[in-house]
This record gives structure tokens, sequence and C-alpha cells, in this order.
């Protein structure tokens, strides 16, 4: 650990900084503007291992919130709360105040089938199911009983896919195998599947890291497009990408929420040393 | 010479061999310091002796074990007086076996032809010379071989490649030796199949309804001529596999879905021993719980019901074999679902589906040919399992598909055919020869066609 | 909701709400079968293992009775007059004496009261004909016993043993055989303290035989023996040596993924059709006898060899590539690395290959029938060519006799063969335990 105290150096800005959430000691603001998710506080251990240290944030209505920070630092073990997908890890322990919409996402009535219905995920290596094009769309409907005919399905699995941009690719292979496309097209497939359920939010964990640049380009365009409708969290390694996406950005740093704050501040006058230190290039 | 005698020596000559030739190899480089001037170690030359020594020895006992005892027979036959010498193979074997008996000197009562006096007699002197023919050929062998081995050891010879090159060849033979299994398979059923086609016609034994195999013993004897219409067999295999994987498949897949993936890791830990254990247990074990056990519990639970239980009921013995195939089918299914990688069941779960429906509607399709694979294994062991329905099912060859009905298998069928005495060109032996080809070649079928699926599976998530 | 040209424009108005509430009305439905699914699953597994319970208690059951025998005590006169009459006192006289004489003469005196010849059949019947033999390795082993008179323990017939028990009623005799007579008898010798269940130690000693007191598993143990011993010696180095020319130096072609699918296929092959092989070429062919553990010895090494290859072949795949390349680097022939370096690292997982094999060869039967060993034999084998049977195959055998007293000893043969297994198995879990090696 080479940096496990700093409130020894963090400078005091005291003008912009809020301190929210329990005093996690976070710089900036952690409130959206229209807060769908709200997450106060959160704590994850994996067996003895510290993963995230009281992180509050909250996640908004028509925005892109990017996570960024160096490997391990917890970002994905963020946004797999959010969805409660870290319940299929045998260790992971989770405490905090999580709130959809005002609903306890962690709470014993909470159902993960509901909650998942309407916080949806897109994974980092793209994993269509060994099934075909229209299927993998069709899934997420048919599973939750979204159409009543065949058409109703028909019109969800079209429409879905034109939202995600892969409807003039693919529409004459549609019993094509999804696993048959190209990593990009497999990935704005499994955005598609995503959003044939009409969920509220979308967690989205570095969906570009296995990508080359044009298809990655065609995803930031894509997730640009769907902020209109849903709010976005993205993982990114790239600090690109998530000034080009996002609207803010958190930057986490060894389980630490360290700074939050619009995505054009961040990079360009960042309040926290840490922040900094990334953003430039410094290390990271 | 007593075998055990000759074995000695063959063996002292060949670590002598050894000895020989590692110290010459020592001179040749003029002493312990001189070692550098020799291509291979001084070791490698007297493993080079030594198995020069050693093989062709060898190869002629192994020939000898083979064929040895059939040429002193042949020359025992040529000496019997006639009536003998015209017998019927089968008989002929008897009467050998009287005349070793009297050579070994083993009276055990009875009385012998006193004409096979003078044969066992003959018998004798020609063993115990063959016997030391074969020891002087083998120790000579081993001794020349040695003998050569060191007279051409120079500081140049690659003894260790020589070593080596044999050594490998002895790798490359053993890991033929599957081949030959095969072939052997194949040529002892076919031989005999195909005498046994030349006596009852091909289509009558795979298409007849009728299955009888007592024939008369003698000709002039009243009994039935036998019937070798295999169909009613084939029915009653099928119907009892059929029975078995009715309970195997969907129970050992269960099992599979349950302890990869709803169980804790505790629970996975004590239930897989558990089930390898019922994998352990030995068929005959199977078999006898069947027929002691499970066999009146369903004539008691069908008398309840007014139901007529066969106490050989396909049923039972279907039942039993298909608790035997659970953990064989459990273990496969559960190697291919545990391939199927996590991402599809992390990308079903974030879309809201349950953990069942992840698993039927995504797990089980991405694993469905690794299970059909394992599945059609499964067949091929339940159409081959012999000693459950050995004593667990009857021998009547009746043509049903009502499980509560006694019925017979194939493998039922060879064993009864072929235990106890038989004579060996009747019909009704090689009748179990022409059974054993179609098991032989359903279950080849069965297995490659699964290996493959398996195959080509692995390599999809690999 | 219906866009009848949904390529065109994605209709942004389908409320959230609708699917959210369609959703939630559904959700119970899918909790159901959820629990019902995990439900099915749970019970598959509890099914397994009932049924392995059952089939243990069963055996269990049954068997756990056999390890006990009824005897008789009876006052032996160990009388010169009725084992010498005529006073001659060689030694191949007394082997060759009368020793059921002995014991009706001590019955005789126990009950006084029995005159009538058919009575007295009956009560000599209460003693089990191996008696005599025990009377005579007893005399001949300490010959100064002649002439005088012991109290012993011999052993009662499967009848009365099976009365004891309680395995048969005292009401309708099995086959007649019990008597009222016998009844009072077996009452009054237990009454008398000289009717109790003993350990039967003829079970572990003895080889087969007709009546079931007499019967034991040492015959059967030792023919598995040798069996195993053959297999083991043959296919065991044959097992390796194929694995290693495969994994180490066989080249990729046609050829050697033909012996693949070979041995693979032969590892799935019925093992009755192995059996067909053993009687067509080992005895018809190459004229070896029938019935010898030999013969069967060599039919399980050829079901077992695919075992072994492909347990030998997993761990030698298992020794990691720099070992090779290690040894390779220092000038070592790849004769040399296989043998100095990858074969010790590979030998435990080799090993416990081998006794999983073995124990499954331990454990099989049916080729076993094909090549005769399912002839009764009473004699224990003394070397490998003897006529034998073997413990799974005797287990057959008594599993089909009528006898009562049958029943209880084919579940103790089982739970002898279990037993074995049971060691073999603990020993390859021990053997992978101590010498496991994660690279």
């Amino acid at each position: 650990m080479p940096l496990d105290d700093r409130s020894t150096d963090r400078p005091v800005i005291p003008t912009t900084s809020q301190r929210t959430g329990g005093g996690s000691g976070t710089v900036g603001d952690i409130h959206a503007r229209e807060p769908v998710i709200t997450v106060r506080d959160c704590n994850v251990h994996y067996g003895d291992t510290h993963a995230l240290k009281q992180v509050s944030l909250d996640i908004g209505r028509n925005e892109v919130v990017s996570l960024i920070g160096p490997s391990g630092c917890g970002k994905s073990t963020f946004i797999r709360c959010l969805n409660r997908m870290n319940d299929t890890i045998e260790s992971a322990r989770v405490t905090g105040d999580f709130r959809l919409d005002g609903q306890d996402i962690y709470a014993k009535d909470m159902d993960v089938v509901l909650l998942r219905a309407r916080v949806g995920m897109v994974f980092q290596k793209p994993n269509p199911f060994p099934k075909s094009i229209f299927e993998n769309v069709a899934y997420g409907p048919r599973i939750h009983g979204l159409a009543g005919s065949r058409r109703q399905l028909d019109d969800i699995v079209y429409e879905s896919l034109e939202r995600a941009g892969l409807l003039a690719e693919v529409k004459d292979r549609l019993d094509e195998p999804g696993t048959g496309l190209s990593g990009g097209q497999q990935q704005r497939l499994c955005i598609a599947r995503a959003i044939a359920v009409s969920p509220d939010v979308i967690l989205m964990d570095e969906p570009c890291s296995a990508l080359d640049p044009i298809a990655t380009a065609r995803i930031e365009d894509l997730i640009d497009e769907l902020r209109e409708k849903y709010a976005i969290a993205i993982v990114t390694h790239s600090m690109q990408q998530a000034a080009r996406v996002s609207q803010r950005t958190a930057y986490f740093h060894l389980g630490n929420l360290v700074e939050v704050g619009p995505t054009e501040k961040i990079f360009t006058n960042p309040g926290h040393k840490l922040t900094e230190d990334y953003v430039t290039g410094r290390f990271g | 010479m007593r075998l055990t005698t000759m074995l000695l020596l063959f063996a002292t000559l060949v670590i002598l061999a050894y000895f020989a030739a590692r110290r010459r190899a020592i001179a040749m480089a003029g002493g312990h310091r001189g070692i550098r001037n020799l291509h291979s170690l001084p070791a490698h030359h007297g493993y080079y002796a030594a198995l020069c020594s050693a093989l062709p020895a060898l190869l002629v006992l192994a020939l000898w074990a083979l064929v040895g005892d059939r040429v002193v027979m042949g020359q025992v036959i040529t000496t019997l007086p006639e009536p003998y010498r015209s017998m019927e193979a089968s008989e002929l074997s008897l009467v050998l076996n009287e005349v070793r008996a009297l050579a070994s000197g083993q009276a055990m009562g009875g009385e012998r032809p006193p004409e096979l006096e003078p044969v066992a007699g003959r018998f004798l002197a020609l063993h115990s010379a063959s016997r030391w023919l074969l020891s002087a050929v083998v120790l000579a062998l081993a001794l020349a071989g040695g003998a050569l081995a060191c007279w051409t050891i120079r500081p140049q010879l690659r003894a260790r490649n020589r070593v080596e090159a044999m050594v490998k060849a002895l790798l490359i033979g053993a890991s033929t030796l599957a081949v030959f299994t095969t072939v052997g398979i194949l040529l002892s059923v076919i031989f005999e199949a195909v005498r046994f086609f030349g006596q009852v016609p091909i289509i009558d034994f795979l298409f007849g309804l009728e299955w009888s195999p007592q024939t008369a013993l003698r000709p002039d004897q009243v009994g039935s001529s036998g019937a070798f219409g295999a169909v009613p067999l084939f029915a009653g295999t099928l119907l009892i596999s059929a029975i078995a994987m009715a309970v195997a498949v969907p129970i050992g897949l269960m099992v599979a879905i349950y302890l990869s993936e709803y169980a804790e890791p505790r629970m996975r830990a004590l239930v897989k021993p558990l089930l390898e254990v019922l994998a352990g247990i030995p068929t005959v074990v199977y078999g006898y719980f069947a027929a002691l056990t499970v066999a009146p519990l369903l004539r008691e639970g069908g008398e309840a019901l007014g139901l007529d239980v066969a106490s050989e009921s396909a049923l039972g013995a279907g039942l039993v074999m298909g608790v035997m195939i659970i953990p064989f089918i459990s273990s496969l299914s559960d190697d291919v679902i545990n391939a199927v990688p996590q991402s599809l069941r992390d990308g079903s779960l974030a879309l809201g589906a349950t953990t069942s429906e992840t698993t039927r509607r995504v797990v089980i399709p991405a694993a469905l040919p690794g299970i059909v694979g394992g599945v059609l294994l499964a067949v091929s062991r339940a159409i081959g399992e012999t000693m459950i329905v050995v004593m667990a099912a009857g021998l009547s060859a009746r043509l049903t598909v009502n499980p509560l009905e006694a019925v017979t298998t194939v493998t039922v069928q060879i064993v009864t055919l072929l235990v106890g005495d038989q004579e060996f060109d009747s019909p009704k032996t090689l009748a179990a020869f022409a059974l054993g080809l179609v098991l032989f070649i359903v279950t080849l079928v069965l297995n490659i066609v699964a290996l493959l699926v398996v195959r080509r599976y692995r390599e999809q998530y690999e | 909701m219906s866009n009848d040209n949904p390529g065109a424009d994605a209709n942004p108005t389908r409320p959230v709400s609708e699917a959210r509430r369609k959703v939630e009305a559904g959700v119970a439905r899918r909790h159901a079968s959820e629990r019902r699914f995990r439900l099915y699953g749970l019970f598959s597994v509890m099914f397994g293992i009932v049924f392995l319970g059952l089939l243990l208690a069963s055996v269990v059951g049954n068997g756990y009775s056999a390890f006990r025998q009824a005897q008789v005590r009876l006052d032996i006169h160990f009388d010169r007059a009725l084992l010498d009459p005529e006073g001659r006192a060689e030694p191949g006289l007394l082997s060759g004496a009368d020793y059921q004489l002995l014991v009706k003469s001590a019955l005789g005196e126990q009950f006084p009261e029995v005159t009538e010849r058919r009575e007295r059949r009956e009560l000599n019947g209460l003693v089990s004909p191996m008696a005599a033999y025990e009377l005579r390795d007893l005399l001949l082993a300490n010959p100064s016993l002649l002439g005088t008179r012991q109290s012993l323990w011999l052993p009662a017939d499967d009848f009365v043993d099976m009365l004891l028990k309680g395995h048969v009623g005292r009401g309708a005799g099995v086959s007649g055989r019990p008597g009222g007579a016998q009844l009072a008898w077996v009452d009054r010798l237990k009454a008398e303290g000289r009717l109790e269940l003993h350990f039967n130690r003829a079970f572990f000693v003895s080889g087969d035989s007709r009546e079931p007191e007499m019967a034991g598993v040492w015959g059967a143990t030792k023919g598995s023996f040798f069996m195993l011993l053959v297999t083991l010696l043959l296919s065991f180095p044959l097992g390796v040596a194929a694995a290693i020319y495969l994994e180490e130096f066989a080249p990729r072609n046609r050829w050697t993924d033909f012996i693949e699918v070979n041995i693979n296929n032969l590892a799935a092959v019925p093992s009755i059709v192995f059996g067909l092989l053993g009687l067509a070429v080992f005895i018809n062919v190459l004229g070896l006898p029938r019935s010898a553990p030999v013969v069967g010895g060599l039919v399980l090494t050829l079901m077992t060899l695919p075992v072994i290859i492909i347990a030998a072949r997993a761990a030698i795949k298992s020794v990691p590539p720099s070992v090779r390349e290690a040894a390779l680097g220092i000038g070592a022939s790849p004769m040399q690395t296989v043998f100095h370096h990858v074969l010790p690292l590979a030998l435990p997982g080799m090993l416990t290959g081998a006794i999983i094999g073995m124990a499954r060869a331990l454990g099989e039967s049916a080729p076993l029938l094909m090549v005769g060993m399912v002839a009764f034999v009473a004699d224990v084998p003394g070397t490998p060519l003897d006529p034998s049977t073997a413990l799974p195959v005797q287990i057959y055998l008594w599993a089909d006799s009528p006898e009562r007293a049958f029943i209880e000893r084919t579940s103790a043969a089982i739970m002898v063969l279990l037993a074995f297994l049971l060691v073999m198995n603990l020993a390859a879990v021990w053997l992978r335990r101590r010498f496991e090696r994660r690279w």
C-alpha cells in the first residue's frame, strides 16, 4: 500500500469541496441533479480484503457518470453493488445505504429480479448467449413476460436493436448466432439485450476494453445517445473515453472515492492531488 | 531344466553383459579419467549390451509361450492311435487333457484307456526335450547378444542413442497395444460370428422375432431345433436401457445442476464423494441389491396397486441400472456445466433472470453438446451392462414394452450361452459371439459419436 | 405499442412503468418456479444418497450376522478304538480315519435317549460335516490328544445357525429339515450352554463349499489377488510406457490420433466384450487354462490399460514444461529428460490412476464369467495357474444359491469386497493429498 493514509497529503480546498455521506472524505459534489440511484457509505469486503471504503455517490437521470481510477481501485465492485451482482460472489459482504428511486436495494423484500430488470448491465467482455441474434435480444422480454404476442416481441427486438445502432447491420441475419458477430457488434448486441427490458439505469463495466478504436467510437456515440433515456454509469480505464462520454466523473483510488465532479472540472482542475496525478498521467 | 533355473541363469547373463560392457568401455577410454573420450557414458554401454542380450532371447521366450504347447501337442497327436486321430476337435482336446494328466502322474480316479499310456510317455519326452531346447536357445542367444555388443564397443560407439532408440521402440510397442486390443476384439468376435452366420442366415438373426437357442445336443434327440431371431433381445436391451436412462438422465442432470448452481461449497464437498461411492460400487452388488431388495419391493408395491409385476421385471433391473448410471451422468454433466463461462451466467442474471431461468435457458443450451455426449456414453454403458441384468432380469426372450414383465437382454444371453459346458461348433455358442459383435459395433458407434461431440464441445470453450 | 415499421422510428413513448408492471405481475410465478426447480435438484441429490444408504443398509443388515456362526460344544473322546481300531498308530492312518464317528458318538453320549436310526441321523445332522475336518486337523497338529477327552466347540449345521439367528421360523421347517425333535434338541443344547454364536473363522479362511457353514471367501480373495497381481504387473508398465510415448515423443499425425481414439473407445467398451476376447484368444487360440487367475488377469489388463494410460497421460501433462526445458537446456537427451525428471514427478499421479484402475478391476465380474472363472472351486488356489474364482464372481455364485444361509454370506462377501475397495480408494486419496503439487 503505497498511499495508505491520504488525509495527510490531501490539499485543503475549502471553497468547492462538500463533505457528504458520513464523512468519507470525498472531494467534490456527490449529488446528481435528478438522482435515480443514491449510495451512502458503501463498504465492500471480499473475505479479509476491504475493497470499498465509505463510498457515497448518486447516479442521475439523463446523465453519464464515468468511474475512473487505477486497476483494483474498486470501480467495478462499486457498480456491481448497484444491481447486486456481487450476490453471486460467495465471499463478498456489502454494507451501506443503496436506494433506487428511494427504495432500499439491499432490503430484505427487494426482489433482485425486479431490481435487475430496472438496473441493466453490460460487461467488459461481450457475452452474447450462444443463441441467434434475435433470441439474444428477445431473452429479457421473454423471461420477464414483456411481450404479449410475437408481434410485440418483434417490435421490442427491432426497437432495441435500432436503439443500439445495430439493426441496419444485422436485420438480414437475425437467425444467425450472436457469437458470429464482430467484437464491437457483439457488445452493441449486449447493449440491445440490456435495453430490451426497458431499464432505468444501465451499468457498463469497461464496455470497450476488448474492442478496437473504431468499434469503441461507435459504442461511445451510442452511449451518448442512450443518455436521453437512461441513467448510465460507466467504468472505464480510458480517461479520454470518460472525457468524451460522461457529464460527471468519479475518481476511485484503493477503495476510496477520492473525488467526484463535472467531467470538465476533474480533467482540467482536479481538487485532489491524487486525481491530478492520475489525470495528468503521473501514475495509474 | 526347470523354468525358474533357466530364468535365473538368463537374468545372470544379462546382468553380466551390463557389467562387462561397462568395464570394457571404461578400459577403452583409458580408465575413469578418460571417460570424456567416450561418446556415451559407460553405463549406456552397459545398458546397450544388456538390451542386446535380453531382447532377442525374450522374443524367443514369448514366441514359445504362444506356440510351444501347440507344437508339442501337434507332435503328440500324430502319435495317437487311429480312432483318436479322426476325432472332432473338442473331443480330441479332452483326450489330450487326459494325456497331460497321465503324464503329470495325477491318478485322479477313473480309468484311462491303456493305449494312451505310451502317448503320455511320448508327450513327457517331447515336453522335456522342448524345454531343454528352449533353454539352450534362450541362453545361447543371451550369451551371443551380450558378447556381440561387448565386441562392438568403441569409444565412438553411440551407445546412448542406440539404447534410446530401443527404449523408444518399446514405448511405441506399448502404445500400439490399444490398437491391437481393438483388432483382437474385432477379429475374435467377427471370426466366430461369421461361422455362426454360416449356419444361421444373418437376416434371420437380425430380424427374426423368436429366440430360443436350445438346440438338440444329439441329432437323434427330440427337442427344439433352435431359433436365433435376436429382435426380442434387442427390444429387451432397449427397454431396460430406456428405463435406466429415464431414471439416470433427469436425476443425474439435476444433481449436476444443483451441485454446480445451488449447493454451497460445504455441501458440494460432502455430496460429491458420496456420489462417487455410488459410482465405485461393483455392478455385481447392484445386481444383488436389485434381485434381493428392489424386485420384491416392486412386486409388493405392484400387488398393492393390483398390478402383476414379474419378479424379474424389466422395471427393477432398469431402475437399479439407472441409479448406477446417475453418478456417471452427473459427473460428466458437472464437468460440461462448469465449462460454461461464468460471463454467460452473469449476462443472464444481470437481465433479471432467476437462477433456474439462467440454468434452463442459457447454461443447459450452451452445455447441451457436452451433455448429449455424456448421455450417449451412458447409453453405451447401459447397453453393455451385464451383471445387473444377469442377476435381476430374466431369461425369457419376450417381445414386449411392458416394463412390469420380464425381458432378457443381449448381455444376459451372451453370459447364458457361454457359461458352463460348451461345444465350440454349435450355433448356440457361436450365437454369443454374433451378439457380442452387435454389442461391440453399437457401443463403438455410440462411443465415437459421443467422444467427437464432447471433444468439439471442449474446443468451443477453450 | 405496435409499430409496423420497426426499423424506422424507435417508439419513444413506450411507458417504462408498463414494462415494470408486467415484470412485477410475473414475478411471483417465476419465484415459485425457481423454488420448484431448486427442490427438484435437492430431491435428486437426496435420491442418490438415500439409495446409497438403503443399499449399504441392506448389505450390512443382511450380512453382519454371517461373521458369527453357531457352534456346538461337544465332549469329544479321541477314542483309539474308533480312530485306529487295529492299533497300528501310523500317521497316514490318522489322516484317513473316520472322524465323523467321533462326532456321532459324542452326540450319542449327549442324547442317550435317541436310539432309533432315523432319529440318530437327524441328531447327527445338527453338526456340520466340517466338524470332522476340524477334529482331524486338531489331532494331526497335536497327536498327543489321541485317547484323551476334550470339550470342543464345533460348527453346527447351517439350519441350526439360521434358527439361532432367527432367520428361519420355528414353525414349518424349511424344506422339512428341522423337525420337531431337532427343535427340541436345539433348545436343550442352548439351555445347557452348549450352543452359542461364535466368531466365524471359517468364513475368512476357507474356499467355496456347497455347505454354507463351510463356505468362505479366502479362495476367492486369493483368486482376486492373483488376478490383480497379474493385471498390475502388466498394465502399469505398459500403460505408463504408452502414456510416455503418446505424451512426450509421438508426432501429431493420423496414426497417433487413431491410437488415441482407440484408447478412448476401449475405455468405454462393455466389459463383457473383453471377456469374449479373452475366451476366443487366450483360451481357444493360445490354449491357456480355463478358470485360471492368470487369464482373468490378462483380460483385466486389457480392460484396465486404457484407464491407466489416460490417468498417466494426465499426470505427465501436469508436469510443467519448464522442468523439461531446464533438463534439455543442460544437455540431457529427451529420453533422459523424461526418465530422470518428468517421470518421478508424474509418478504419484500415475500410481493414483493405477490404484483406481485396480479398484475397478477388482469389482469387475462380467468378463471373468466368460473365461470360466465361475466354476465351483472348493480349493484355495496356490498359484495364478490354479483354477479359482474371484470375489465378485463368488458373490454372484452365492447370490444364486437357494440356501437361506447363503443370503447372509453373500452380503458378508459384499462387505469384504467393499472393504477392499474402500481401502484402495482411501490409498488413492491419501496418495493424491500427500503428493499433490500445484505448479
